[in-house]
């Protein structure tokens, strides 16, 4: 396949990026997007030119490393996948493909098309986890779960904090990626002794970090490479609100 | 030469580790605050690590490569976790879980560490649960097993096809707990490209910050590797693209042993290679040998027929079909360990019966569909079948899978001493940087056991034996001359790969490389085929040196910088595996050598004159790195051919 690639370039943080466009030849419809990306760079730097930025690493959609805004969609046009598994049989010979960072006020370039997405790493440092230390606890199966409670949590628990949600959402709200942690620690026995105080830090800190609201567009489920529902956003407010109304612990 | 010296506690094997722990030395509270502890690694053992030092009261400095601790590549793990519970009643123990790993590791492994590895296992489940790991449940509520490869009891607790990624989370949120608490700093897009050793004990490292360039130093009472493993050597593995063995490289030029780097892992059931524009190889569980039968053509002309595309494998019928797993090895069938299943499937395909591309056989689930039904095979490996999908453009559910074998895991790695100290007073090694606990082979769902095992419940406690004696060192500076020059070693390396300015992608020697590698220190191994590796690594170095062209600046996110030096330690470990590979003259796990092997085809050990760990000693750059050997004794194991017939 030949293709034009029209790739936002951007040196660092503080330049002022801009679209550039490339050719690609003889691409196999079997590579994946991220190995079409290497030929291109392999061609760049045939040409010393310097080659493009992006984030990846596993290349098996499970880290999150990974990003890319493809043709107006998170992880591109394939459902259910990262961009790592992307792969290019989506895609037809002599395409224009636009291929953008995350955009986000939270997510800022740090060149090309790789951003920082340390604010997700601040959200669960604000309360994502249950409090356990190492050592010290019961036996595994002394806590029954439910396999329907254990399912559900299992769900939320898939998310890999791509950060797509935020690029999909015209508000950059990260509620999809703060409500899939929630859940899973409020369908939990384990995670229920601390559920009022987490899920009031970890909105605080999504607020403050400059993330914004969920207005019911369902975007970020549909551009979801694991197909985290919305149902936790529902879940994440009524947790927030009961914690805020009948929990005597402010937080 | 240097005595290596293993520190195994005195006693019966079974109460090794609770003497240990009865009789070390320990830090106390207010002093702990004194003691800073650099941890290179956020996978499962670094991550637990630094949270477990955290919650203890060190200061922990935790350094991580990815744009987040949550990335490691531990993450990518699918098929689940061992541990000696016994819950669904089949007959296991602490003790047969320590037996089958060291037979699983054709007796290449510490006793003495492998008893506690299964002494801890159940440990960790107890605190995976207590932090949320969403682990599979039956009806009763209770937790669910399966089964992997090598065993015969169900003792693999698993998180759907994300097993990995669940206990990764898990410790992520152990160690966001610290880093909220303020003892732990964490250090994302932070590459160590030195250690520090000051009068003979490691003392800090030094590192890249990945987006500005900068070179740091970072100072410490202790320092802890836990960077996974070298498979990336081969190029295409199933390791993720940053997974590199600098550190591990690094640390050897300072002087720790590297034990066994010719134990590498195949692993049999990965998604075949497609294409000269490949990046990466995609691993499929294990877990699906549960349910899925391996099987190519019987006869060579229908194998023949399937590769040129005019028969389809549906059309074949059940007694056109070799199972030969099956076949072979009656007792374990389909569940043979990740070495003889990688084998016997690269017989079959040299022998002309491989099918796609020739490097390829069938992981067939029809009859369990049969048996099961889809919706339980979905429920099972949902999301396997759907990755599987995405990559080959074919539906599991009908046509069977294709799988080859490809390099997954390295069973050597640092040489650690029980204390999983290195020969480097002050610098440990845990989860798969170090060598210890699978021997030559190591079997399913028993990585993420050792990764945890080290991190949450070894190290804790071993290091204190240590940091004890360091309670009065006060706080070590970084303007001493042992930075001063570990800082310039890494300038002037940096400097000399940007001025090559020569003509080639540091991936084109990265690909030469892999291939010498596949080709010669693969799964199967000659003693001429390792000497010839010998002589064409330092050749294409030297053309690395002469005609690498590395765009942009040292001061800048420059991925292709990142790349040039890992390629430059690639070339060193290489070489390392290929001496360790020629000098091991038997077969034994991972390690097969064509010269030896039984009338059958089976791996021919040799205890009378291998029965070792084989520890090397970096001796200068060019130089022949020189062996020193651990040797082995069994005392609570009787050695035996490893037979799973």
């Amino acid at each position: 396949m030949d293709l034009t690639l029209k790739i936002w370039r951007q040196e660092n943080a503080q330049a002022k990026g801009g679209f550039k466009n490339y050719e690609v030849k003889g691409v196999s419809k079997d590579s994946s997007f991220l190995e079409m990306l290497d030929v291109l760079n392999e061609s760049l730097v045939d040409k010393i030119e310097s080659p493009v930025c992006f984030d990846h690493d596993c290349r098996e959609g499970i880290c999150g490393m990974c990003s890319l805004y493809i043709n107006g969609r998170p992880h591109g046009p394939d459902d259910a996948v990262t961009t790592c598994q992307l792969h290019m049989r989506k895609f037809s010979d002599g395409d224009t493909i636009t291929i953008e960072p995350w955009r986000a006020k939270p997510f800022p370039v740090i060149k090309d098309l790789v951003v920082d997405r340390s604010a997700f790493d601040e959200i669960i440092q604000a309360g994502g986890y249950t409090s356990a230390s190492t050592g010290g606890v019961p036996d595994a199966n002394a806590t029954l779960i439910s396999k329907y409670a254990s399912d559900l949590a299992m769900d939320a628990a898939s998310c890999i904090g791509c950060g797509a949600c935020v690029a999909a959402c015209k508000n950059a709200s990260a509620m999809l990626f703060v409500s899939a942690k929630v859940s899973q620690f409020a369908l939990l026995p384990q995670g229920k002794v601390e559920k009022e105080r987490r899920v009031q830090k970890m909105v605080a800190k999504m607020d403050e970090l400059g993330f914004g609201n969920c207005t019911n567009t369902y975007a970020c489920e549909m551009e979801c490479p694991k197909e985290i529902s919305v149902s936790n956003i529902a879940r994440m407010n009524r947790e927030f609100l009961g914690a805020k109304i009948l929990s005597g612990e402010k937080v | 030469m240097t005595k290596l010296n293993s520190k195994i506690p005195q006693g019966p094997v079974a109460e090794k580790w609770s003497n240990y722990k009865a009789h070390q030395n320990l830090v106390n509270p207010s002093n702990k605050r004194k003691i800073d502890i650099i941890v290179v690694g956020t996978g499962l053992a670094g991550g637990a690590a630094a949270a477990s030092f955290g919650e203890l009261g060190f200061n922990v400095k935790n350094f991580c490569i990815q744009d987040s601790p949550r990335r490691a590549h531990s993450i990518a793990a699918q098929g689940g976790i061992n541990a000696a519970k016994n819950y669904p009643g089949d007959g296991d123990s602490i003790y047969r879980l320590f037996y089958d790993t060291i037979k699983g590791g054709d007796y290449r492994a510490r006793e003495a560490n492998v008893y506690r590895l299964a002494e801890v296992s159940n440990d960790i489940i107890d605190q995976c649960v207590a932090q949320g790991v969403p682990f599979a449940r039956e009806y009763s509520g209770y937790l669910d097993n399966r089964s992997f490869g090598g065993a015969q009891v169900s003792r693999t607790f698993y998180a759907r096809g994300q097993t990995g990624q669940q206990l990764l989370l898990g410790a992520y949120g152990a160690l966001s707990k610290e880093i909220n608490k303020g003892s732990v700093k964490m250090y994302n897009r932070h590459e160590m490209l030195d250690l520090v050793v000051v009068d003979g004990k490691a003392r800090g490292i030094i590192t890249r910050n990945i987006v500005t360039g900068q070179i740091e130093r970072h100072s410490a009472h202790a320092v802890v590797i836990a960077t996974g493993g070298y498979g990336n050597v081969f190029f295409l593995s199933t390791n993720a693209m940053s997974s590199n063995g600098g550190a591990a490289i690094r640390s050897w030029k300072r002087g720790a042993f590297f034990g066994n780097p010719a134990f590498v892992q195949i692993h049999p059931t990965c998604i075949p290679v497609h294409g000269d524009f490949q990046s990466k190889l995609t691993l499929m569980s294990e877990s699906l040998r549960n349910d899925g039968r391996i099987w190519v053509p019987r006869k060579k002309e229908d194998a023949e027929a399937i590769r040129a595309g005019k028969m389809s494998p549906k059309d074949l019928k059940e007694e056109d079909r070799d199972y030969y797993l099956e076949r072979r090895y009656p007792a374990f069938g389909n569940l043979v360990p990740r070495d003889v299943a990688s084998r016997a499937a690269k017989e079959r395909c040299d022998a002309g019966f491989g099918v796609g591309t020739g490097l390829a056989v069938y992981l067939d689930f029809a009859a369990a569909i049969k048996r099961l039904g889809a919706d339980v095979i979905k429920a099972r490996y949902g999301n396997l079948f759907q990755m599987y999908e995405k990559i080959v453009d074919e539906n599991p559910y009908e046509t069977p899978m294709m799988i080859y074998p490809a390099i997954h895991y390295t069973m050597g790695g640092t040489w650690v001493d029980y204390e999983l100290q290195t020969t480097v007073p002050g610098l440990f090694a845990g989860g798969e940087a170090n060598f210890s606990d699978h021997g030559a082979n190591r079997l399913g769902a028993s990585a993420l056991m050792q990764g945890l095992s080290d991190g949450y419940f070894v190290l804790p406690y071993t290091i204190q034996n240590y940091l004890a004696a360091e309670i009065g060192t006060g706080p070590i500076p970084t303007n001493t001359p042992a930075f001063d020059e570990a800082e310039k070693a890494v300038k002037d390396r940096i400097a000399k790969l940007l001025n090559i300015k020569g003509s080639k992608s540091p991936d084109y020697f990265h690909k030469k490389l892999g291939l010498i590698m596949w080709d010669n220190v693969g799964m199967a191994r000659t003693k001429e085929g390792l000497e010839l590796a010998l002589a064409e690594i330092p050749k294409l170095r030297e053309a690395f040196y002469k005609d690498l062209r590395v765009t942009g600046s040292n001061e800048e996110f420059n991925p292709e910088l990142e790349k040039a030096l890992r390629i430059a330690d690639f070339f060193d470990m290489g070489e390392l595996m290929a001496y360790d590979a020629l000098h091991r003259e038997e077969s034994c796990g991972g390690h097969f050598r064509e010269e030896f092997q039984t009338p059958e085809g089976e791996a021919l050990r040799n205890d009378a004159d291998y029965m070792y760990v084989a520890a090397w000693e970096f001796k200068g750059d060019g130089q022949k790195p020189v062996l020193h050997k651990e040797e082995l004794k069994y005392e609570a194991i009787e050695v035996k051919t490893r037979n799973y017939k």
